[in-house]
């Protein structure tokens, strides 16, 4: 009976099996290969002693992954809170509204902020007709930042929502019955039990925060590498696969500890508080 | 007698037909076996007439004539071009690569000699731009386009026309200053400035150079490429170095941007069509370059991607709207121009960790463009060749700090578990 059930649920996942073994497996025992030989295959440490000179872009990579984040949650939790308490047929609009955006390539978007945020844009055009001098925006940190939280926030928006349309109200009114106003029903109900969402939301939000290019050299005017640039270059114009890969992977390393610290961090909840 | 006459005739028919069998070594038959197969071509993107606004489709046309049909993909530059094609997920027959990287591919026999008895049209190739030094002995490659680099610059913006280079270092234009998101073009602008090669393979020449990039930043460029149109265009940048060729598209567009050739001089690029080996197509792949040396092919493609063409039949053509263009063709010898050619993998290693360096250095002086959510933090001035730099340190210090308010929380959490179990 048992080994039945086994095989039959071997056969089921057997798909997904074969998939992560090809794409997912296979790709980082290449990545680890690559790290750690050189162009002619041999053995060598020569590209993660090569890493010590990108420690200050890890670092700003880092930082504006968890500014980024930091700042989808802030905006992100109220509005779930806000969609998971409207009536169904508002619920259904905002959730559309949430992913519209995503119907359009990430790509032409980031592309469009560039021309809104311009010197010369629609932004600074605006401004300057009722009289405010224009504001150098474009090819900052700040832009960057923004073009993050733009294209990732309804990573975070969407699980926060997933988990709060789907609260049991009932904890909630047991929660007000107790005396509890407000502020304390948000605090000590709804957010421990949105928790799984928001641990999810912000692994969503922070992995592609930290890794991303494309943003970067588009809205940071390239005058300042974050981590995937660098291994995007490597890949693409000094075809250097051994230092791509090695950066690859300590990325992946920082990004799993990261994640790590994280769930420990949410781990031990036990409905208490925040 | 009357046999005598039929051999005369059909001697004089074959002497009729003789310059058409020569044209082509191959054989019509051979041509039309090729009837049905495929031919790959790999080239850089926005470069062959494409038929919009009524120009001649040429990879069509080329179809309706020989019944090959064209798998037509493209780059943007050419180290990604390399990349794709070392990495051998694909295979294409013709790639049009620039100068350099025809000599890297042919130093890594990547590619295959042409055999110019099938491409006649070769003859309206002037001889300047054969055996140049990439391909010396004009076995690998028939030139496509030719061009020069130039500074671009808005006549709105600027307060007098520049001349030279180091116009991309004054401060006078901080933050509307672009350059090229590409090491190659980016060094060989501070090699014109510095008065060095373009292929020297001195590594300090390369480290001074990189210098001179580094120092431009406290002016904050914004490294692009093809954004380069846009931003021109819009009037959100004065200055730009970018091709000759698209210096005429933007100026369609704005009125106002002008053009100069650096008297430091300038780099001067072949882009030229070439077979790769393994080619499984090759007598098409010859049959394609030839047709693109077709004089109104080649004239449709001048015409459309707007850079100078090394079609004898195209630039004296008066009806080409380009014809006699001072941009495009300057006269022979007017400006100072450098070829590039292939470096060595070490000096090649060299320029892309420089490169690394240049687009990570941070000015030392507080610059003007980081107000816009970090408020302008002051920064100590940069010890160069230091890993951690003042904002490497502040972005450590951030992190630090987000960490400690992290731990403290969870400190705070755990002692008030054990708080509340001892209540």
């Amino acid at each position: 009976m048992n080994n039945r059930s086994t095989l039959g649920s071997k056969l089921v996942a057997s798909p997904y099996i074969v998939w992560s073994v090809l794409f997912i497996v296979a790709p980082l025992i290449f990545v680890v290969y690559y790290s750690f030989t050189d162009a002619s295959g041999a053995f060598t440490l020569e590209n993660i002693t090569a890493l010590s000179k990108y420690a200050p872009t890890f670092l700003r990579s880092i930082w504006f992954g968890i500014v980024a984040t930091l700042i989808c949650l802030v905006i992100a939790f109220p509005l779930a809170y806000f969609i998971s308490q409207s009536t169904e047929k508002v619920q259904r609009t905002m959730v559309m509204l949430v992913m519209l955006p995503m119907w359009m390539s990430f790509l032409i978007r980031t592309y469009s902020w560039m021309a809104l945020l311009q010197d010369t844009g629609i932004i600074n055009s605006l401004l300057g007709k009722i009289g405010i001098d224009p504001i150098h925006m474009i090819n900052t940190e700040g832009a960057v930042i923004l073009g993050m939280v733009y294209n990732f926030l309804p990573y975070m928006i969407l699980p926060i929502y997933s988990v709060m349309a789907k609260l049991d109200h009932s904890m909630v009114e047991a929660c007000q019955d107790l005396g509890g106003n407000r502020l304390t029903v948000i605090r000590r109900c709804i957010i421990p039990m949105s928790m799984p969402g928001i641990v999810s939301g912000i692994t969503m939000v922070f992995v592609p925060s930290v890794s991303t290019f494309y943003i970067s050299q588009k809205l940071g005017g390239g005058s300042f590498d974050l981590i995937g640039d660098v291994i995007e270059r490597q890949f693409q114009q000094s075809y250097n696969y051994n230092l791509g890969a090695s950066l690859s992977l300590v990325l992946m390393v920082l990004i799993l500890v990261c994640m790590a610290v994280m769930n420990r961090f949410s781990g031990d909840e036990e409905g208490m508080v925040i | 007698m009357l046999k005598k006459r039929i051999a005369s005739v059909l001697f004089a028919l074959m002497f009729a037909l003789l310059p058409l069998s020569t044209a082509f070594a191959a054989e019509q038959s051979d041509i039309n076996a090729l009837r049905g197969t495929k031919l790959y071509v790999y080239n850089w993107g926005e470069y062959i007439s494409d038929g919009a606004d009524g120009t001649l489709n040429v990879n069509k046309a080329f179809e309706k004539k020989y019944g090959i049909e064209v798998v037509y993909d493209t780059f943007d530059n050419n180290e990604v071009m390399y990349s794709k094609l070392k990495s051998g997920g694909v295979s294409y027959d013709i790639v049009i690569p620039s100068d350099y990287m025809i000599q890297r591919m042919i130093t890594e026999g990547m590619l295959d000699k042409i055999d110019y008895s099938n491409i006649p049209n070769y003859k309206y190739i002037p001889e300047k731009y054969k055996s140049l030094a990439h391909d010396p002995k004009n076995e690998y490659s028939v030139p496509y386009t030719v061009g020069m680099v130039g500074l671009i610059y808005n006549t709105a913006m600027v307060d007098e026309a520049p001349e030279s280079w180091t116009a991309l270092w004054d401060e006078s234009y901080a933050n509307s200053v672009l350059m090229i998101n590409n090491p190659r073009d980016a060094f060989a602008i501070a090699q014109s400035v510095l008065g060095m090669d373009f292929n020297n393979e001195s590594e300090v020449s390369w480290r001074v150079a990189a210098e001179l990039l580094k120092e431009q930043k406290s002016i904050s460029p914004a490294y692009v490429n093809d954004e380069i149109f846009l931003k021109m265009e819009s009037g959100e940048a004065a200055l730009a170095p970018y091709y000759a060729g698209d210096f005429l598209t933007m100026q369609e567009n704005n009125p106002d941007l002008a053009f100069v050739y650096p008297k430091e001089g300038v780099n001067f690029f072949v882009d030229a069509a070439c077979i790769l080996k393994g080619s499984q197509n090759k007598l098409a792949a010859e049959l394609y370059i030839n047709f693109l040396l077709e004089p109104d092919v080649a004239l449709a493609n001048a015409e459309y991607i707007c850079y100078a063409s090394p079609h004898t039949e195209v630039y004296s053509n008066p009806e080409y709207s380009f014809y006699g263009n001072e941009i495009l063709y300057p006269e022979d010898g007017k400006f100072k121009t450098q070829l590039f050619l292939n470096l060595s993998p070490e000096t090649l290693a060299l320029m892309s960790t420089l490169w690394d360096d240049v687009k990570n250095h941070v000015p030392s002086p507080a610059s003007s463009n980081r107000a816009f959510f970090f408020g302008g933090a002051t920064q100590a001035v940069a010890d160069d060749g230091e890993v951690m730099t003042p904002e490497a340190r502040k972005y450590a210090l951030y992190i630090g700090i987000f960490a400690l308010i992290c731990l403290a929380y969870v400190v705070f959490r755990y002692a008030r578990k054990k708080y509340r179990e001892k209540v």
